[in-house]
């Protein structure tokens, strides 16, 4: 050890004797005389950041994120906790993943290639659309890239797209900053009991609607019952149906593909990554029509020199490192390894498991709601529909105060309106589930 | 060998059935009494790939041996920045404590709200920079947060630009961003130095001009020398100047954008503080700004309160939001992380020896490298020879190549960026990889690789016939 410098980089190998030799190589006497930096725009201070031992960092942090409230967390609303098995760290996190990047050299890089290929076929396979990319960032601008495609592809006349009144505020903000360059419109429809209101949804369809967008299931937890419907809205008008879903509801509920959707959008992160702040994975999978204005990376399959099956990055045309300007997004680093995670976690449950944890979801929220609308005080679900994971629950006192006091109980819910809040059931809650509903009765009296 | 495991197959078509080819199961979904739904609200059935946990974690070590990673060996992708990413982030990431929903109350996250707060600070002190958004989830996004922060500014002082200056050398990602947030691109021709050309600078920037994007050292490892004129002629004109910061790490301690008179830039946290890049994501790319542009800054930021407490806010001019919700949590903690192991002494000897080590290795080889003096990169050029066939012959040396062909000022580019994490044994062998693959015979360059899990693999093929899924592939294929 003594042979490297010790207030250095722990993370630059350096002896002094190689640096020395290296230096000399290059005729230098330091690396400072390296640098063609002028004077006037040379930094000279300190930054101030002191350097640690890595015991101290990590001890700093555990202090840090030991000032979180420990909470049960009964929460949903687009970031989802679905428990993880341990097999998809120790896999995901093998250094040949983790520390790799984007595949630009293929014929060394084929184990990533191919596990992302693979998820690109399980999106495949739960929308029913024969085309996926291997990643958008989040659902947001998941949502986001497939309204700018629906604007390419009807950039003659359409430049509207069609968004439910009850879009998450995050998202809609998302998707106002994409479109605001592209000079597109963003409308709102209203919702009847938690599910698109058809007829307002036609009300505001025209010749100028590009895209409509719906959610299954809405961000309140509803089914939603008229796909095919909104489909039909969105068609009649020569838009495109953009639907917003996530991984588990896909492997339950209609398939985009049957109810006319022409783009797929949404949470993949609901496997393979726990609660984390909001970090996501955005699904996009779309239509062969629609291959070349497809944003972001398209793995492939195709054939090596000695005519083995091989797998490689493919249509990197519509990309900015090739088109520039004229790309299909901007998007370069994605979410890949998120992606092998989920794919992980999928290929760990299986159909099977898949659907029984979607049916589950069903169940639990179902039953969740139910003993939850038994105590006076409270009404749940809010909406007559059925519902995935989470519910509508209506507080006769304030739902601030009720989820206040449901804090200092232990429990973490949204409050999504004066009188309303919104409660979220997975895997990972459900063993919590009588005493959440033990502290309403206790937050009630 | 670098790529033996791949061999161990009996299988003449494939290295690795794919995960359908081991076994799949059709679920039918029950939609009698049992089930939760009626029909019409459910699919009628799922395939998928069944396999058991053993069978699983085979199939992925698998392919992880026919993955190269910065751990398997050099990684010198320039303009990536591969450096080793430090093992203990990972556990820091892990934090449960830290597992947080991202709409929970403030109140009850103090801790994460901690980490973001410091991380802005400690980020704006590296760059130079009055305030920092955390949101963006990669560089890309940071660089669209920027232009959008610079948009946001004109409009709100009734200016009305429509076009942002890119120099033709920059990275794709700034053209695309400029055209996504609705301006026109303005490419500016390189000086015969490498560096911007001041003249044509002077006749690009026009009362029109919104931003000029840069990156600094550019992306042949040069340093912007006339930074300071290029700033007074983009201010002069009205225009803001937006760094791009994927080449940070040659200036780390030594130089900031904001002391050169940049106005917007952002950090590409998965280069320069060594978060893992993940086969290609998650990064994160936050943005720093100068005070003047910090009420347009995405919502929500985290500010420290006067009882030492930290809450959320939304800046009074805020673009909105670029992320669904705060960004590439895990990616930050273990920014955060690096950047507070390293310190000063260590952010510092981080560029030194990024620099030495791509003066080191430049100096060893036998390919001519037109511009410099050069940073922590350096374009070589394969001259005659295609950059493309001797990088895929660098393959069989048991290195990964540069990158290729890129940026095109130099003819067959290979746009070379060793880092700081090699070794002076290890530099000594990329340059013999280079060296050899550089002088081996056409012949060779142009059947290579041999030694790696594919060999050359078809890429017109692959585009022509689009085969993107299982689905789409032939029984027998």
């Amino acid at each position: 050890m003594t042979a490297h410098i010790p207030d250095g980089s722990p993370f630059a190998p350096h002896t002094t004797a190689d640096t020395k030799s290296m230096l000399e190589a290059l005729e230098v006497d330091t690396e400072a005389d390296l640098f063609d930096i002028p004077a006037d725009v040379a930094f000279d201070g300190e930054l101030g950041i002191d350097a640690q031992s890595e015991r101290a960092v990590r001890t700093e942090l555990a202090e840090m994120f030991s000032q979180n409230d420990s909470l049960t967390e009964f929460m949903g609303r687009g970031h989802y906790s679905t428990y993880v098995p341990s097999i998809v760290d120790h896999l995901a996190d093998r250094a040949e993943f983790i520390t790799s990047y984007t595949q630009y050299q293929p014929e060394i890089t084929q184990g990533f290639l191919q596990a992302l290929f693979e998820y690109q076929s399980m999106l495949v396979e739960l929308t029913g659309l024969p085309v996926a990319n291997c990643s958008m960032y989040d659902a947001a601008t998941a949502l986001a890239e497939a309204t700018l495609l629906a604007g390419r592809v009807r950039s003659t006349t359409g430049d509207t797209v069609l968004v439910p009144e009850t879009l998450r505020a995050g998202k809609r903000a998302v998707l106002e900053n994409y479109v605001d360059g592209s000079g597109m419109q963003i409308e709102t429809y209203g919702m009847d009991d938690g599910n698109a209101d058809l007829d307002s949804l036609r009300a505001i369809a025209g010749e100028e609607t590009a895209a409509v967008y719906a959610e299954n299931p809405t961000v309140r937890g509803t089914i939603e019952e008229s796909l095919s419907a909104i489909a039909d809205v969105a068609h009649d008008n020569e838009g495109l149906f953009v639907l917003g879903t996530d991984l588990l509801a896909l492997s339950l509920l209609s398939e985009p593909a049957s109810v006319g959707a022409d783009v797929v959008v949404g949470e993949a992160d609901v496997l393979g990554l726990p609660t984390s702040n909001g970090m996501g994975l955005g699904i996009f999978a779309t239509k062969e029509t629609f291959l070349r204005q497809v944003p972001g990376r398209l793995v492939g399959a195709s054939e090596d020199a000695d005519d083995r099956r091989a797998y490689t990055l493919t249509l990197q045309t519509r990309e900015q490192h090739i088109r520039k300007e004229r790309a299909t997004s901007n998007i370069c680093t994605n979410q890949a390894w998120v992606a092998l995670r989920a794919a992980i976690h999928a290929a760990w449950l299986g159909p099977e498991g898949l659907v029984s944890l979607a049916e589950d979801s069903v169940r639990n929220a179902q039953s969740l709601a139910a003993e939850i609308d038994e105590i006076t005080g409270y009404k749940a679900p809010v909406h007559d529909r059925h519902h995935f994971r989470e519910f509508v629950v209506h507080t006769e006192q304030p739902a601030a105060a009720i989820a206040g006091e449901l804090a200092s109980e232990g429990f973490a819910v949204h409050v999504v309106g004066e009188h309303e809040l919104q409660v979220c059931i997975t895997d990972v809650n459900e063993s919590a589930a009588d005493e959440l509903v033990a502290a309403f009765e206790e937050v009630a009296a | 060998m670098i790529h033996d495991q791949a061999r161990y197959t009996h299988d003449e078509t494939k290295r690795e059935p794919l995960l359908s080819e081991k076994d799949q199961t059709t679920v039918e979904i029950d939609d009698d009494d049992d089930g939760p739904l009626p029909a019409d609200l459910t699919r009628d059935s799922v395939t998928l790939p069944s396999l058991s946990e053993p069978e699983i974690a085979r199939h992925y070590t698998r392919l992880s041996q026919m993955n190269w990673s910065i751990e398997s060996g050099p990684y010198p992708l320039g303009s990536c920045t591969m450096k080793y990413n430090p093992k203990f982030t990972e556990d820091v990431a892990a934090d449960p404590n830290a597992a947080i929903h991202p709409d929970r109350a403030a109140e009850t996250v103090q801790g994460n709200l901690e980490l973001r707060y410091r991380l802005q600070e400690y980020l704006g002190t590296i760059g130079g920079m009055d305030a920092v958004t955390l949101q963006p989830p990669a560089g890309a996004a940071g660089e669209f947060t920027g232009i959008l922060i610079a948009k946001a500014y004109h409009e709100h002082h009734g200016n009305d630009r429509s076009e942002v200056i890119i120099p033709a050398s920059a990275h794709g990602t700034n053209f695309a961003t400029a055209s996504m947030a609705g301006y026109d691109v303005v490419e500016l021709p390189p000086g015969d130095d490498g560096r911007v050309d001041l003249e044509a600078l002077e006749a690009a920037v026009s009362e029109d001009t919104a931003a000029l994007m840069l990156t600094n050292p550019n992306t042949i490892g040069l340093f912007e020398r006339d930074i300071v004129e290029i700033a007074e002629m983009v201010h002069d004109a009205g225009g803001l100047l937006y760094y791009d910061g994927a080449n940070l790490n040659a200036l780390l301690g030594r130089a900031r954008p904001g002391d050169m008179g940049f106005d917007i830039m952002h950090y590409n946290v998965h280069k320069t503080f060594a978060t893992p890049h993940g086969g290609g994501g998650p990064g994160a790319g936050p943005v720093g700004v100068v005070s003047e542009l910090e009420s347009y800054l995405p919502t929500p930021q985290v500010k420290q309160t006067d009882s030492g407490t930290y809450e959320e806010f939304e800046p009074e001019r805020s673009i909105g939001k670029v992320h669904g919700f705060t960004g590439n949590w895990l990616v930050l903690i273990k920014t955060y992380a690096y950047i507070a192991r390293l310190g000063d002494e260590g952010l510092l000897d981080a560029s030194a020896k990024a620099v030495l080590n791509a003066n080191y290795l430049a100096s060893q080889l036998d390919l001519e490298i037109p511009y410099g003096p050069f940073h922590h990169e350096f374009a070589a050029t394969s001259g005659d020879r295609d950059a493309a066939d001797v990088a895929k012959r660098m393959l069989d040396f048991g290195v990964h190549p540069p990158t290729t062909k890129w940026p095109e000022m130099v003819p067959e580019a290979m746009l070379t960026e060793p880092t700081e994490i090699e070794t002076k044994r290890s530099l000594d062998s990329l340059a013999e990889a280079f060296n050899r693959a550089y002088a081996d015979t056409d012949e060779a360059i142009e059947s290579a690789p041999s030694r790696t899990a594919a060999t050359r693999i078809d890429q017109a093929s692959a585009a022509r016939n689009p085969r993107l899924s299982w689905h789409a592939l032939e029984p027998d294929e």
